[in-house]
């Protein structure tokens, strides 16, 4: 027989609800809440205490009587849990107050924002861009080259005054009369591109270039870029077009006012100087704007002379060339007063107009920003 | 060239505009280079009187004058001897900008007596040298006074300058600019003035002779020359004179005046000798080494075979197209003259004047070619101008040789203008513009027959006949075409080479550097330290030591950057450039390096003090943490290059080493660098760096964009520690590829977290902690499994290196 249960012990079990609930409020710290659900809900805690007695129950008072140690087991549990995350937040929230950084001190500002890229290799990639993107490949030459690359097959012969004006550096003569230079212009690509394929070309040749001169506006060893354009048909329209298109793209302006002056120069035939005009705003150079005017490039239709040189029918193919100083547009774009420091690598110099390593030029993102 | 406006309106009749004629002038390819009116800086200039001219009271040589310049009179202290009463002069008052003596004038006391104004000479000017004193103007002019100078004096005519390219001779004179504008339109061209056309009394008494091997004939083919005798030789008319001022030649003598506006006026260069002076016949023939020649103004040449002489029985005269002799100039006293109208090649004359470094204009002339078929008239126009300005009696023309006559005829298919330049010229235009030019046209068929005229010796063939229309109709007007373009996408353009270039650059700036270019040429002494100095890549010419030897790598340049830096107090410094470098004059022999350099504390975390760690000095592993990261960024696995200590001498030999694939192919090195190096260079502070060649490096397979599928195993990864006791001089490379090799298909990776020697180690001992990553595939790994790889590396690496597992 089950033993019965007075509804006085109901009474008790609201005295131990209470008195638990008072521990649990006075647990100060993680471990006396443990100690508390040990003598609490623990194998030989209080509760579980009750809960063992049940078995000598009639069903009836076991149902209600189990139902209200239930619910008091549940609410202890809650009261514990909670009380627990309360004693957690406060003592996560004192390690945090004990934990402050001075968040005023520097960071370095790391090498992606130390290093930079020079002005004449930006230039060079734009220049490269703009004209990939009218179907110019890049050409390159060596340095070193023979009188024959740099002036013969360029219509320049010993005698022409050209040749004495370009004040040529030399390397010693060999003993069968020869003598290497440093060539004096980036036309000598044209030789050698010409000479190692047909028709049709459309090139573009950067590179580094050598004369004996040195002032305000001279290095002795400056930047050209070359442009060709071999096929059957292209004419002095186009040039004027692709010189336009560039002036337009590599400046950054909508228009752009260019004039054409006949000139000379021995490889082409028509010869061309070309002004583009400018407005002086400051320090600054703005182009397609004002009414100034500045030379910023050579070209012409390729000499029927060279054509030959490098066994090219003159009857069947024609073309054009221009040439432009990849310092005087750098100079020009990017506002710098003077041409020397370019190559004198001081680091104030490259740090205010070198560009950051992830400023690849490309036409889709434009080409300077 | 320089000419003024009034003087080509001798050649052009225009009714153009000074700013018309420059728009043209620069269209047509004479390019305008300034233009200048004198009487702009002098229109403050009036024509006065001296009054009197009275003894300064306390300077012996100064005169005080009051001055009359037409609104007022003026005290003026002069101290030129010529100032006296009477005298006409130029008058500037105070406030007036003086340009030869760079002032502005103001009330002045001079000696304690008061001067308001300045009596000017014509140095002060800017007309002339002259400074004796001041300026003495004719009586007549008294009727001027207070007239502007530059009106009374006809000044107020504009000076042109303009570029020749060396195509142009025919633009060197007046009359080859004016024929250029006429044919654009702005004019018509005046008859040209043919020189004395009357009949000579007398023959040439001074016998030309042209003596040349048949092989050099081309040196000097004709030789014209007239003998004028009664002359008066004095000052050359005034209006010749102002000309010859204008554009900046200093006016001598009616003769010396008369060859110098010949030259510029036409072209056409003259010389005059005094013929008293000649010695027997006057012979046009090349030097002979050991001959001397006295230039005027008296400087003494050395002639040789390769030069053009003029010669009589005295001696050489003259450097033919050159320059003319002191002796037998003309001077002041010549009563005879004789002319020389020559031509001479231009290859001689530009090779006689570079040897004796003489630039005259007839040199500049002749060198670009001189109308080949204007000797005869040359001597014409000297006869008349000496006739009209000195009197006298000419003779005959006498000529040796005849005028070469060039007579090309061209075929021009005028259709090849628009082939050429995209621009439709009509026929009837083209004949216009080339007849216009002095071209003759035979147009009966589509194809024209043009004949060149004699001064335009740079048109050969039908591309520069299209020039000649084009130019003068005007590139402006040639119509801009679109080039036609790719259809679709445009393919890329670059070759591997400049991607990785660009690749290389944009990794080593993302790594802190900075990129500099230096210069091609570096000092010859400096090339020798990094391999390079030899003969064949020093300049013949240099323009500087500093500039003169080709260089052999990027370093000697970076380096000596990195110390100017540091001079200026930047000696933190990481620089790098990607550029060429020289092994050879062949083309093969120039490579592309990639270099850069550290110095001082420029790590890669930065450089100088920081608050979170101690400042350090940059070491060779930062040198090798570059080149590392450029092969990996170039498709190089770095770790599958092998590492030797086969740096060059220019780096610390124990503090460096080579990156190469085989014994053969050195992709490049890296380290400190060497100290005595660094003493060279004068280098301050500890500096590190890498050297790679693109060229060297093997192209990356040809491959699909595609990558493969990725391989990410369930299973977790097992780290283990080893510790091994080493010979002090084992690699620590070795022992990493050792343990590596131990169970290739489960060691995943290798990597060394210590090393580190110590007394407790034993003398020539040295520790090298490694942490080896295993990677279970297919099953997890029991701790047998693990300690089975554990054994066969402990056993791998004992094999390889004598290591032992520290206990």
């Amino acid at each position: 027989m089950g033993k019965t249960i007075d509804t006085a012990e109901y009474g008790d079990l609201e005295a131990l609800e209470t008195a638990l609930l008072g521990e649990l409020d006075a647990a100060g710290d993680l471990a006396a809440l443990e100690d508390f659900r040990v003598g609490a809900l623990g194998k030989k805690g209080r509760i579980s205490a009750l809960m063992k007695t049940l078995g000598q129950m009639e069903p009836d008072a076991r149902k209600s009587f189990g139902q209200s140690v239930n619910g008091l087991k549940q609410r202890v549990s809650d009261a514990l849990e909670a009380r627990k995350s309360d004693l957690g937040e406060a003592a996560l929230a004192a390690r945090l107050a004990t934990e402050t950084a001075d968040v005023t001190l520097p960071v370095r500002p790391g090498p992606e924002m130390m290093g930079r890229i020079h002005p004449i290799s930006q230039v060079w990639d734009e220049l490269t861009e703009i004209f990939a993107d009218m179907g110019f490949s890049v050409a390159e030459g060596p340095d070193i080259e023979t009188e024959e690359k740099n002036f013969d097959k360029l219509n320049i012969p010993a005698s022409h005054p050209a040749r004495q004006e370009m004040d040529t550096f030399y390397f010693p003569t060999k003993e069968d009369g020869s003598r290497k230079l440093l060539r004096t212009h980036t036309s000598p690509v044209q030789i050698r591109t010409m000479e190692a394929q047909q028709p049709p070309i459309r090139i573009i040749a950067p590179g580094r270039v050598y004369r004996s001169d040195y002032d305000q506006t001279h290095t002795p060893m400056f930047h050209q870029v070359e442009g060709l354009v071999i096929d059957d048909s292209t004419h002095m329209g186009h040039l004027k077009w692709c010189l336009e298109e560039f002036c337009k793209a590599f400046f950054e302006v909508d228009k752009v006012k260019m004039k054409f002056r006949a000139s000379h120069f021995p490889f082409t035939e028509p010869s061309m100087e070309v002004d583009i005009q400018y407005a002086e705003v400051g320090n600054e150079v703005r182009m397609g704007e004002g009414d100034k005017w500045m030379e910023i490039l050579g070209c012409g239709m390729v000499h029927p002379n060279v054509l030959r040189a490098v066994g090219y029918d003159p009857e069947k193919v024609q073309g054009w060339a221009f040439g432009v100083g990849i310092e005087r547009i750098t100079t020009l774009k990017y506002g710098m007063p003077d041409l020397r420091p370019m190559f004198a690598s001081d680091m104030r110099w490259l740090k205010h107009y070198g560009f950051l390593p992830f400023d690849v030029p490309s036409l889709a993102g434009g080409l300077s920003s | 060239m320089k000419f003024t406006l009034d003087w080509l309106k001798d050649h052009l009749e225009t009714d153009a505009t000074l700013q018309e004629i420059c728009d043209v002038l620069d269209r047509v390819g004479l390019e305008v280079e300034s233009v200048e009116n004198p009487a702009d800086k002098l229109a403050d200039f009036v024509i006065a009187k001296v009054e009197h001219a009275e003894q300064h009271p306390n300077a012996d040589k100064l005169r005080v004058c009051t001055v009359n310049d037409g609104k007022a009179t003026h005290q003026v202290v002069c101290g030129a001897p010529n100032a006296r009463t009477g005298l006409i002069g130029v008058f500037a008052g105070p406030g007036v900008y003086v340009p030869g003596i760079d002032m502005t004038l103001t009330k002045a006391k001079i000696r304690d007596v008061e001067s308001f104004g300045m009596l000017c000479s014509e140095r002060e000017l800017e007309l002339s040298d002259e400074h004796d004193g001041i300026i003495d103007l004719d009586e007549a002019l008294g009727a001027h006074i207070g007239e502007r100078f530059v009106d009374v004096m006809k000044m107020n005519d504009p000076v042109i300058e303009i570029a020749i390219t060396p195509n142009r001779p025919d633009a060197l004179g007046v009359r080859g600019v004016a024929r250029d504008l006429a044919a654009a339109g702005l004019g018509t061209l005046k008859p040209e003035n043919k020189g004395f056309t009357g009949k000579a009394t007398f023959d040439c008494p001074v016998e030309i002779k042209l003596e040349f091997d048949a092989a050099d004939t081309i040196a000097c083919p004709a030789f014209a020359g007239r003998y004028i005798r009664g002359v008066k030789n004095g000052p050359s008319a005034p209006w010749m004179q102002k000309r010859l001022t204008a554009i900046g030649l200093r006016p001598i003598n009616a003769l010396v005046d008369i060859t110098n506006y010949v030259s510029y006026d036409r072209g056409r260069p003259l010389h005059a000798y005094d013929a008293d002076k000649l010695k027997g016949p006057i012979r046009a023939r090349l030097g002979a080494s050991g001959e001397k020649f006295t230039a005027l103004g008296g400087t003494v040449y050395d002639v040789d075979e390769d030069m053009t002489v003029i010669a009589d029985d005295s001696g050489v005269l003259a450097l033919g197209g050159v320059m003319g002799g002191e002796v037998t100039g003309s001077t002041d006293t010549t009563t005879n003259v004789f002319f020389e109208s020559a031509w001479f090649d231009p290859v001689r004359t530009a090779n006689c004047g570079r040897k004796v470094n003489i630039n005259s204009d007839a040199r500049y002339r002749f060198e670009r070619g001189v109308d080949p078929q204007s000797e005869k008239w040359g001597t014409d126009l000297a006869a008349h101008y000496v006739l009209e300005m000195c009197g006298g009696e000419t003779s005959a023309m006498a000529i040796a040789g005849e005028e070469p006559d060039p007579q090309l005829v061209i075929d021009f298919d005028p259709a090849l203008i628009v082939k050429l330049t995209g621009l439709n010229v009509k026929a009837a235009e083209t004949k216009k513009i080339l007849a216009s030019l002095g071209f003759t046209i035979d147009g009966k068929s589509d194809v024209l027959k043009v004949t060149v005229p004699s001064w335009r010796p740079d048109v050969h063939g039908p591309a520069d006949l299209v020039e000649e229309v084009i130019r003068i109709v005007g590139i402006d007007t040639v119509p801009s075409v679109p080039m036609p373009r790719g259809i679709g996408v445009a393919k890329p353009v670059m070759t591997e080479r400049q991607k990785r270039i660009r690749h290389a650059k944009h990794l080593l700036a993302g790594r802190g550097l900075v990129e500099a270019v230096t210069y091609s040429f570096i000092q010859s002494d400096v090339a020798a330290l990094f391999g390079g100095g030899s003969g064949a890549l020093e300049l013949a010419n240099p323009i500087s030591s500093e500039m003169s030897s080709m260089r052999p790598s990027l370093l000697a340049g970076l380096l000596q950057a990195a110390q100017r830096n540091a001079d200026r107090g930047l000696g933190d410094v990481a620089l790098f450039e990607v550029g060429q470098v020289y092994a050879g004059d062949e083309p093969g022999d120039q490579t592309t390096s990639v270099a850069a350099i550290r110095m001082g504390t420029a790590t890669l975390t930065g450089a100088g003090r920081d608050w979170r760690g101690s400042e350090t000095s940059v070491d060779v592993f930062d040198a090798k943490a570059d080149a590392a990261a450029v092969l990996a960024g170039l498709g190089l696995d770095p770790t599958k290059a092998q590492i030797t200590r086969n740096a060059p001498g220019w780096f610390h030999p124990g503090r460096s080493g080579t990156f190469q694939l085989g014994p053969k192919n050195v992709l490049g090195h890296f380290g400190e660098v060497h100290p005595s190096v660094a003493a060279k260079l004068g280098l301050g502070r500890a500096a590190v760096a890498f050297e790679l060649t693109i060229e060297a490096l093997p192209s990356p397979k040809k491959k699909t964009p595609s990558r493969g599928a990725v391989e990410m195993a369930d299973l977790q990864q097992v780290k283990r520690d080893f510790a091994f006791v080493v010979d002090a001089n084992i690699a620590a490379g070795d022992l990493v590829r050792a343990a590596q090799g131990a169970e290739k298909k489960l060691i995943s990776g290798v990597s060394v977290f210590d090393v580190f020697e110590g007394a407790s180690l034993g003398e020539g001992k040295k520790s090298i902690a490694i942490e080896v990553t295993l990677q279970p595939r297919g099953q997890t790994m029991t701790d047998e499994d693990i300690e089975a790889v554990a054994s066969k590396i402990v056993a791998q690496v004992k094999k390889a290196t004598g290591g032992e597992i520290r206990g």
